[in-house]
């Protein structure tokens, strides 16, 4: 119990902090002289602010230092309270909206999902669509911080295995010794680089408010729009180009984005075996596509085919969630590739989801390695990636990772298939929900979205965001006896 | 010459071995006693027992008055040490360190005469891999030499059936192959060396000393015995230094597989090579060595410490089927005894290391000596000056010139042309002239032959 009190005196304190992010909806309400929307959002804020310092003043007798053991605790109660309270403005703006849905909205933005619950986005006021894009750029910074920063020190997630002897420019060393000092700086790399998404979105057609929007959301992987057709709705070859850009650049390690920005070269990412690979798969995959889409006739010019093709690979590839067309009608491999492609390609520390491309490059050489052991009974051969070794406790720990990936994904299918949901629904539901990149197939495909779910089975999607965004360690411990015991 | 040795491993008893018949003053300082005495008991040469980088021990072993100093111990600190206070406290014309670690080599100006010091560094385990590494090159070859920065390349082949030579006389290779130019320096037979004439023939068996271009030696070659498939397949016993470096050097362009016995070396060279299969397991294993398919191993290469496990891995490697063994052995003895029996090619680090010293260590100006032969037979690149009157060399016919029997010029290399040492060539100043001596007791005329004498200054 006492373990319980220490975490709500740090989580008040993380919910006054999370007061201030109120600030840009106040400040886009006051542009647009929304009157009512000031009103709200102030309102939200103070609640907020409030119930932070109540619980921070209640429990201020239980101040102590946190534990490993309180990390667990303290991240999976940051990300289900947080969205809990981003809900205030959405329920009290948004008539008839049930806190089912709006929980689905915040949770779907603070985890970088982009799933929406929401139709009618072009009329909704200013200030909500800026609530919601921010949720999910603060969604990606507090996931790059957890990933980059934090989950190593829990001995989870894939950043670990950067800590084993990185050659060259790559070492651990070269991020700051200090986890404040290293949030601070990714932080500043995260920021500066949304705002030149931002710029460049303004550039390239957008108005200043879908551009601060669409920059949020693509730097955050998150994948809300402030249209109902998405990106479509532009039709800007040049916006589209702008936002694959960024996106691929979000799917890069913050570390390594650190290191090239401290160092001042690009020479990083070429030691970036992961980002590679991610890359690799990524534009691989939407050429491959391209050519599918053109070779069965969908798009009778293969430039066409090309420029949707690369749009919507990278957007789910990438594991953001936007949506150009309605890839759901195209032939039945596209959009199956691209979800699995999005299962994958994200790199470690990224604001990306799903079993990132660490893992995947592990799973593979692990594979590599049993074959050769199969024919080489001998052989000695660590495993090695991008030149560095991976100890075996951590090929061990990604093996566990997976299994229990797909335990998860396996379980949270027959939960909706249970509750009547169709096959194609409910896989391509999950795996978008767990991999965090939104939109699905069938009743959840780009041209709809989750607003037809039933209240359980919405749940059931919201706590598939959480397990896939905190890495599913995280979320799963909590309910281990183990955990509970002193 | 006042020599100090300082180390009395292998290195340096054999350095001191070969510097001692060639009347020079030789001390070797080492801290192990038992090696010293044994060293002693067979050369005419001082010992002292101490540490080699201390001032106090380099004095007693006579430094003031040195020539040159070798500083070949395990250590490549105190051998760096050992040069640095040479230059400063005792002024000692030349310094020679061996080297290894490639953080220090791959930082030249560590060498300079502001730091260490020293005047030249050698490695013994990159030499031995660079020689074994162009055995593989060319796997007909029992030694490749280069000289003049690798234009020109002694070669040592033994000429088997299938070559057109073979049973021919030496005239017919001109004939057979009139544009590719080539001299044989030297034939051994049955042990006994043979000066080659024109009407030489080439018997099957013998071992051929040839010089040649360099991009020459493969169709030569082809003329003294059947040409191999290329090779393509290694398999390496021994995960040491050597071991280590020639798999890395190999291992982008061949197929290598590297056995070593123990398992924490076998961890740590396997992060360290990209495409290299490490097996861990014994290097006599012949389960192992049939389940890593020993018969398909174009080279098999013992490199580990032990000279006796070699023999017995490589001998196991060339019945279980394997095309070429190669030996790593240190006791001269056994080189002499097993080479050309059953394994291909018996090597001596010592002796591939001496030549590069040996080319500081003589007088005139030498740019390389390569021992052939186990040390008995040498081959020596001279630089030549003066001119008519104060060289005996210059500006005249090679027929003319009074070299020793036994000694031939093979080559000369003028301006980065390799021209052949044919009798009517005319020997010019600055030449680089390849001699190849049967004897290493003629090694001295033959230097003295190319020296300037005195009028020239």
């Amino acid at each position: 119990m006492k373990r319980v009190l220490t975490i709500i005196h740090a989580l008040g304190l993380l919910l006054v902090m999370f007061s201030t992010a109120y600030v840009m909806p106040l400040v886009t309400s006051l542009i647009y002289g929304d009157s009512m929307m000031l009103l709200d959002f102030l309102l939200a804020m103070v609640w907020t602010a409030a119930a932070g310092v109540l619980m921070w003043l209640l429990t201020r007798r239980h101040k102590g230092e946190l534990s490993i053991r309180h990390g667990y605790l303290l991240v999976v109660t940051m990300w289900t309270a947080m969205p809990a309270f981003a809900t205030l403005p959405l329920l009290m703006t948004i008539p008839g909206l049930s806190f089912t849905d709006a929980y689905f909205e915040t949770m779907s933005g603070m985890t970088t999902t982009g799933a929406t619950a929401l139709t009618g986005l072009d009329s909704l006021p200013p200030a909500i669509n800026v609530w919601r894009h921010e949720m999910e750029w603060l969604g990606g910074l507090g996931i790059i911080v957890l990933a980059v920063a934090v989950l190593p020190l829990l001995g989870i997630g894939g950043r670990q295995l950067f800590r084993a002897e990185t050659p060259g420019p790559m070492k651990d060393a070269a991020l700051t010794p200090r986890i404040a000092d290293t949030a601070r700086n990714l932080w500043a790399v995260y920021a500066a680089m949304t705002l030149i998404c931002i710029a460049a979105l303004k550039w390239a057609g957008m108005d200043w408010l879908d551009a601060v929007c669409h920059g949020f959301s693509t730097m955050g992987l998150g994948g809300f729009s402030t249209h109902d057709t998405s990106v479509g709705y532009f039709n800007s070859p040049l916006i589209e180009f702008v936002m694959v850009v960024f996106m691929l650049v979000a799917t890069i390690n913050f570390a390594s984005h650190f290191l090239a920005w401290n160092g001042k070269t690009l020479r990083v990412y070429w030691y970036d075996a992961e980002a590679k690979a991610a890359i690799g798969l990524i534009l691989s995959s939407c050429l491959g596509i391209a050519v599918f889409l053109w070779w069965n006739g969908v798009y009778a010019e293969f430039m066409t085919a090309l420029r949707h093709a690369t749009f919507n690979v990278v957007s789910i590839g990438a594991s953001s969630g936007f949506a150009s067309v309605d890839y759901g009608q195209w032939p039945i491999f596209a959009p199956i590739w691209m979800l699995f492609v999005g299962c994958i390609a994200a790199s470690s520390g990224s604001t990306g989801g799903g079993i990132k491309m660490m893992r995947t490059l592990v799973l593979v050489k692990q594979a590599g390695r049993e074959f050769l052991r199969l024919l080489h009974p001998a052989v000695v051969n660590p495993m090695k990636i991008g030149g560095s070794v991976v100890p075996n406790n951590i090929v061990f720990a990604v093996l566990g990772f997976i299994f229990l990936y797909f335990i998860t994904i396996a379980t949270l299918i027959f939960v909706l298939l249970i509750t009547g949901m169709d096959f194609l629904t409910s896989f391509s539901a999950v795996l978008a929900c767990v991999n965090n990149f939104g939109p699905g197939l069938g009743m959840v495909g780009p041209a709809s979205n989750y607003q037809g779910l039933s209240d359980f089975q919405t749940w059931v999607c919201a706590f598939g965001m959480l397990v896939g965004r905190l890495e599913i360690f995280t979320v799963l411990i909590l309910f281990t006896p183990h955990f509970w015991r002193r | 010459m006042k020599i100090l040795i300082l180390g009395a491993g292998q290195v340096g008893s054999t350095v001191a071995e070969n510097l001692v018949g060639e009347s020079n003053d030789i001390t070797v300082v080492d801290s192990d006693s038992e090696k010293l005495r044994q060293l002693k008991d067979r050369l005419d040469l001082r010992t002292l027992t101490g540490n080699a980088a201390h001032p106090s021990t380099l004095e007693q072993a006579g430094i003031a008055d040195t020539d040159m100093l070798l500083a070949v111990t395990q250590s490549d600190e105190v051998n760096l040490v050992a040069c640095k206070l040479a230059a400063s406290l005792y002024n000692t014309p030349t310094r020679i360190a061996r080297i290894r670690s490639a953080d220090y080599l791959e930082r030249k100006e560590i060498f300079s005469a502001d730091n260490f010091c020293v005047d030249f560094s050698i490695c013994p385990e990159q030499l031995l891999t660079d020689y074994i590494v162009k055995l593989i090159e060319f796997p007909e070859a029992l030694q490749v030499q280069r000289f003049s920065q690798g234009k020109a390349s002694l070669v040592a082949v033994r000429a088997f059936e299938g070559g057109p030579l073979v049973g021919n006389p030496l005239s017919f290779l001109h004939t057979h192959m009139p544009q590719t130019e080539t001299r044989v320096a030297a034939i051994f037979r049955k042990d006994g060396p043979l000066i080659p004439e024109g009407n030489t023939v080439i018997e099957e068996g013998d071992e051929i000393f040839f010089i040649a271009a360099t991009n020459n030696i493969r169709s030569v070659l082809s003329e003294m015995r059947r040409m191999d498939k290329p090779n393509k397949r290694i398999m390496i016993v021994g995960g040491g230094n050597i071991g280590r470096r020639l798999s890395k050097t190999l291992e982008n362009d061949y197929q290598v597989k590297l056995i070593e016995y123990n398992k924490k070396s076998c961890e740590k060279l396997a992060s360290e090579l990209k495409n290299t299969l490490v097996l861990n397991g014994d290097g006599t294993d012949e389960k192992l060595m049939v389940q890593e398919h020993i018969g398909d191993v174009d080279v098999f290469c013992a490199l580990t410490n032990d000279d006796e496990n070699n023999i017995m891995s490589a001998l196991l490697a060339k019945q279980g089927g394997a095309r070429k063994v190669i030996a790593l052995i240190n006791r001269s003895a056994y080189v002499d005894l097993l080479q050309g029996g059953n394994i291909d090619i018996a090597l001596s680090p010592a002796h591939i290391t001496i030549g590069s010293l040996l080319a500081y260590v003589r007088q005139g100006d030498v740019a390389a000596v390569h021992s052939l032969r186990r040390g008995a037979a040498e081959a020596l690149e001279l630089v030549v000056h003066g001119d008519r009157q104060s060289s005996r060399v210059v500006g005249r016919r090679i027929e003319e010139i009074d070299l020793p029997k036994g000694a031939t010029i093979g080559a000369i290399v003028r301006g980065g042309q390799v021209i052949m040492g044919h009798h009517d060539v005319v020997i010019e100043a600055e030449d680089h002239v390849i001699v190849f001596v049967i004897n290493k007791a003629m090694v001295k005329r033959v230097e003295k032959l190319f020296q300037v004498s005195i009028g020239f200054f």
